[in-house]
């Protein structure tokens, strides 16, 4: 069985704290004190490949090369998510703080914030911001630096390499790898690109010490994490939670009495159903989610979902690779030429073999996570698709 | 040096040590196990997108591009599991459903990658919805020398590497994404109105038969068969030492003699060489090339133009008129071989028949696809007609001889055809790159010095070679008196092929780092010999192959100087007068466009 935490809401991520404090402190730890605090927080990313953090900074630090960048993804494409952007809004200084603590610990003097183009409208407020935390930082003798980039409104440009070939100035699609960006990122140099939440934890983390950090959460998911809650229900919004929680108890708090299923972590997440709630852990080891929840009643007709998330990875694929250019649109019109009676209800099944092969054959985490969604949702709700 | 580290890994079971960087489709070359490709091409850099070339590695969660992936130490790679196999098979499917699979009625059928892939993973009927739309509407055929049909493509994106990396050029990038991703070009116009050089290397590197040439076949043959017509035809150094690769020979192969008879079995009435006026243009841009010497080291004339480069590649014409048009009175007058054959043949080989240029079809056969745009540049008419009426490419003039149910093979060769047939050494090298500095060399340095290039066996070996750019410099002395101007001066020259070596050396030209007097520019890698209407697959070693058949067809001929071509001193003679005279002027030189840069 696995351990499963009580709903549990917390104030961290937006907890009003003074980043001078705990920058100087950091301004006296080695690199290598710093990594070893976050690598014992068991920090995971926060940006949906949950990939722990010290590792990726320790990988980082290692590199020979002079120059090296942070780069903080806020590029937030995720639909249903929008926490990065009430932490830029709320707490920028906490997201600077964090950079400068991860270019510390790596050795890169550069750090680039790549925002989402729909949020542009926060840049006069970011900038004023940095202005203020570049004078902090410089009176305390740190040698680094951060700039905005802002990205053009397509969802591929959160994947990490497609993000480096768009800051490049280039079409933004997704790279081979390996090499991965801790050895060759931005400009081909050693770069740790992490959420925007990853980075206010490290600096929670360093606040509040790797065994306080450790206390919530799960062996698996440390930490809490925000949440943004969507779809039916009476409560939609930002919330700070541990992790580890059952989806039981998620649906029990947010949900409108009628919850016949959630999508956990957007349209590359998996759609779980009502009698999986209790057994269903969130977090690494259970569903790990980048934060979105949406929650659907049973007013909901389950094709028009599946639908939607379709249109919209058929929309949003880079178009590079055959099995997610090609994949997407044959299970869009799949499984609109099986609603319409036109293929056989047993083409469906053709359509969840090809879902799996996206997910091993894909170049990038957007074609291999198609089938979390489409696979998930056919398998619970097969009539609702077919009929 | 670094001694280059190995690794070991296993590949189907079988233990293999490749160097440290090798891929792991490398690593399976090395042993003999296959595994397929599409979007991978040796010419251009790694893209991975295909899916192909996936294998399984023990333990890992997705399957690896084998195309993408650095062999790694202990690596345990299946090429053929059944993970494998069913995702290779899904890939193929699905290739195959956003393909129009006419395949029947395609130009590329039988030279197909997508076609051998289905082949070996797509029988029985298709898996998946066909997606092709309206076809009809995705086919650009605007232009004369380049068909683009996206109802075909399968976005492996190695023409827009090929246009991009090997040709800065970029006249085609991929726009959209998701479901609308397409190969496109500036504004989505017409390959005909947007920056494309027609160079052909992204029709050579297509994998199907999205990005053809467009094809002149049929017309061809309705000349041949118009009695009323006298139909000659030309055909380029570059051809005979690849055509046999579309018929059964290995590439290298020499077939001159085999193409002239059957040339002659299709039912042309003259078979004559752009050979002849390969030399013709030695005669012409050597003494141009004298001529601007002259005036910018004796005269001082600061409006002469130097250094002056080669006009033989219509691909890199159009380039400079996009990319440098500032440069353009630099580029020699003189036509291209194709396009002062087009010119004589219907004017002096007229006269000399006794046939109305009226009736006259004139045909070229060309490694080349921008000899089709060249052909028809409204410029080229000063015979009163359009000079060549049809440019066929090497793959095209196969499909004739394939048609007509010659058998090669048996064929006994036989010579060209006489007044524009006689070829020498010096005209064959034109082919391969080096080869135009090599024979103009030849030839020029002998009317300075009156003695011959002082190389062993007149090969002039720091020309050759496929390294991109190449410089090369030659002290003149023991000038003749007439000449005596250019005693002791270095002349200066580079040769570069492929126009992202172009551009390098253009723009070491216009940054003034290079003073360089004649500078050799062939579009195409490897020069004519590695055109963009050559057989199909071309590569590195192929691109070798035929580079090292040119050489030895040039050391074959008995003749190997442009002046000293019989025919070329009796069109001095009878027609012409002198290089760079007034009927020169009229039939053999043209001039530049100026072009917008996208
Ligand atoms: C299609 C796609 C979109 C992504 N979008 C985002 C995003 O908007 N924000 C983000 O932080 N990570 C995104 N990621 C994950 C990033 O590639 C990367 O893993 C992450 O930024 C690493 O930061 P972390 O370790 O702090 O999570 C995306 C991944 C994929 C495949
Ligand atoms: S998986 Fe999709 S988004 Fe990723 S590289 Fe392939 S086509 Fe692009």
């Amino acid at each position: 069985m696995m351990e499963t935490k009580k709903i549990s809401k917390v104030d961290l991520i937006f907890e009003d704290i003074d980043p001078r404090e705990i920058l100087t402190r950091v301004k006296g730890m080695s690199a290598t004190e710093i990594i070893e605090e976050v690598l014992e927080s068991g920090l995971k990313g926060r940006g949906g490949a949950g990939f722990p953090t010290g590792m990726k900074w320790k990988f980082c630090s290692e590199e020979k090369e002079k120059d090296k960048y942070i780069v903080c993804n806020a590029d937030e494409g995720e639909p249903g998510t929008f926490k990065d952007r009430e932490i830029l809004d709320r707490v920028a200084q906490k997201v600077y703080a964090g950079m400068t603590i991860a270019g510390k610990a790596v050795g890169a003097q550069t750090g680039i914030v790549y925002l989402r183009g729909e949020y542009k409208f926060l840049l006069p407020q970011l900038r004023a911001e940095l202005e203020k935390f570049h004078k902090m930082i410089h009176e305390l003798g740190f040698d680094f630096r951060i700039d905005f980039r802002i990205g053009s409104g397509a969802y591929i440009c959160g994947e990490e390499s497609a993000l480096f070939e768009s800051i490049e100035g280039r079409r933004g699609e997704p790279r081979n790898k390996p090499p991965y960006p801790t050895s060759s990122g931005l400009f081909g140099k050693p770069t740790s690109i992490n959420n925007v939440e990853t980075l206010v934890n490290s600096v929670i983390i360093l606040k509040y010490g790797s065994e306080f950090y450790k206390k919530m959460g799960t062996q698996f998911s440390t930490g809490a994490k925000v949440f943004s809650v969507s779809g039916d229900t009476p409560k939609p919004g930002i919330y700070e939670l541990e992790l580890g929680m059952s989806l039981l108890e998620f649906v029990n708090e947010f949900g409108d009495g009628d919850t016949k299923a959630v999508q956990v972590g957007g349209a590359a997440g998996f759609c779980v159903p009502r009698k999986l709630f209790a057994s269903t852990v969130i977090g690494f080891e259970g569903v790990p989610t980048g934060g979105s929840m949406k929650l659907f009643n049973s007013s909901r007709s389950m094709y028009n979902v599946l639908h939607n998330y379709l249109d919209f990875f058929n929309e949003e694929s880079c178009g590079q690779c055959t099995p997610c250019r090609v994949g997407c649109q044959q299970l869009l019109k799949g499984v609109e030429s099986v609603k319409r009676g036109e293929s056989k209800s047993t083409y469906i099944d053709e359509l969840v073999k090809l879902a799996a092969t996206m997910k091993v054959a894909s170049k990038c985490g957007l074609g291999q996570s198609v089938g979390n969604a489409f696979n998930s949702i056919v398998e619970n709700f097969r009539e609702e698709i077919i009929y | 040096m670094k001694k280059n580290k190995m690794v070991n890994l296993k590949i189907n079971n079988q233990p293999v040590s490749v160097p440290e960087g090798s891929t792991v489709l490398q690593a399976a070359e090395k042993l003999n196990i296959h595994i397929p490709t599409l979007c991978n091409h040796d010419d251009l850099c790694v893209a991975g997108n295909c899916r192909v070339c996936v294998v399984e590695h023990k333990g890992a969660r997705t399957l690896l591009a084998g195309c993408a992936t650095p062999a790694a130490e202990g690596m345990d790679i299946m090429t053929n599991s059944l993970k494998v196999r069913n995702a290779r098979k899904h890939v193929v499917e699905l290739l195959l459903s956003e393909h129009r699979a006419d395949c029947t009625k395609c130009y590329r059928n039988q030279n197909c990658e997508l076609q051998e892939l289905a082949n070996e993973y797509s029988f029985g009927d298709h898996i998946f919805l066909d997606l092709v739309g309206d076809h009809e509407a995705m086919i650009d055929d605007a232009s004369c020398a380049i068909i683009k049909d996206d109802s075909k493509c399968i976005r492996c994106q190695r023409c827009v590497r090929t246009c991009s990396q090997l040709q800065k050029v970029s006249a085609i990038a991929v726009s959209g994404k998701g479901s609308e991703m397409k190969i496109s070009t500036f504004h989505d116009r017409p390959i005909s109105h947007v920056v494309c050089t027609n160079c052909g290397q992204c029709v050579n590197r297509c994998p199907t038969g999205a990005l053809t040439e467009k094809n002149y076949i049929d017309s061809v043959w309705d000349a041949i068969y118009d009695s009323g017509k006298h139909v000659v035809v030309q055909t380029a150094p570059a051809v005979r030492v690849a055509l046999g690769e579309e018929l059964g020979y290995d590439p290298g192969e020499r077939v001159t003699g085999k193409m002239v008879t059957a040339l002659k079995q299709l039912g042309f009435d003259s078979v004559l060489d752009t050979d002849f006026t390969a030399d013709l243009t030695i005669m012409e841009e050597g003494t141009e090339l004298l001529t601007r010497l002259k005036k910018a080291l004796v005269e001082q004339d600061k409006e002469t133009a130097l250094p002056m480069t080669t006009s033989c590649s219509p691909g890199w014409v159009k380039f400079i008129e996009h990319k440098f048009p500032e440069f353009l009175p630099n580029v020699s007058t003189c036509k291209s071989p194709q396009q002062m054959f087009g010119a004589l043949a219907k004017t002096y080989y007229a006269d000399n028949r006794g046939v109305d240029p009226e009736n006259i079809v004139s045909v070229s056969i060309m490694p080349c696809t921008a000899k089709k745009f060249e052909a028809n540049r409204p410029e080229m008419r000063d015979s009163g007609y359009k000079d060549v009426d049809y440019v066929l490419t090497t793959r095209e003039f196969a499909v004739m001889i394939k048609q007509a149910g010659i058998d090669f093979r048996t064929l006994e060769p036989s010579g060209y055809d006489s007044l524009m047939g006689d070829s020498t050494g010096a005209g064959v090298i034109f082919g391969a790159t080096g080869g135009v500095m090599e024979a103009a060399i030849r030839t020029a340095y002998e009317i300075v010095t009156g003695k011959p290039v002082p190389f062993d066996n007149l090969n002039i070996t720091p020309v050759r070679g496929m390294e991109g750019v190449k410089e090369a410099s030659l002290k003149i002395e023991g000038c003749l008196k007439e000449w005596s101007f250019l005693e002791g001066v270095e002349l200066k020259t580079a040769i570069a092929h492929g126009l992202t070596n172009a551009n390098k050396v253009m723009t070491a030209v216009r940054n003034g780092e290079a003073d360089y007097h004649f500078i050799e520019i062939m579009a195409c890698p490897g020069g004519c010999i590695g055109g963009g209407g050559q057989p199909i697959p071309t590569n590195m070693t192929i691109r070798q192959s035929r580079i090292d058949a040119i050489y030895e067809e040039d050391m074959s001929l008995p003749i190997r100087k442009s002046h000293e071509n019989p025919e070329v001193q009796a069109i001095y003679k009878d027609f012409l007068g002198e290089p760079n005279g007034h009927k020169s002027h009229e039939l053999l030189h043209t001039h530049y466009i100026e072009r917008v840069p996208y």
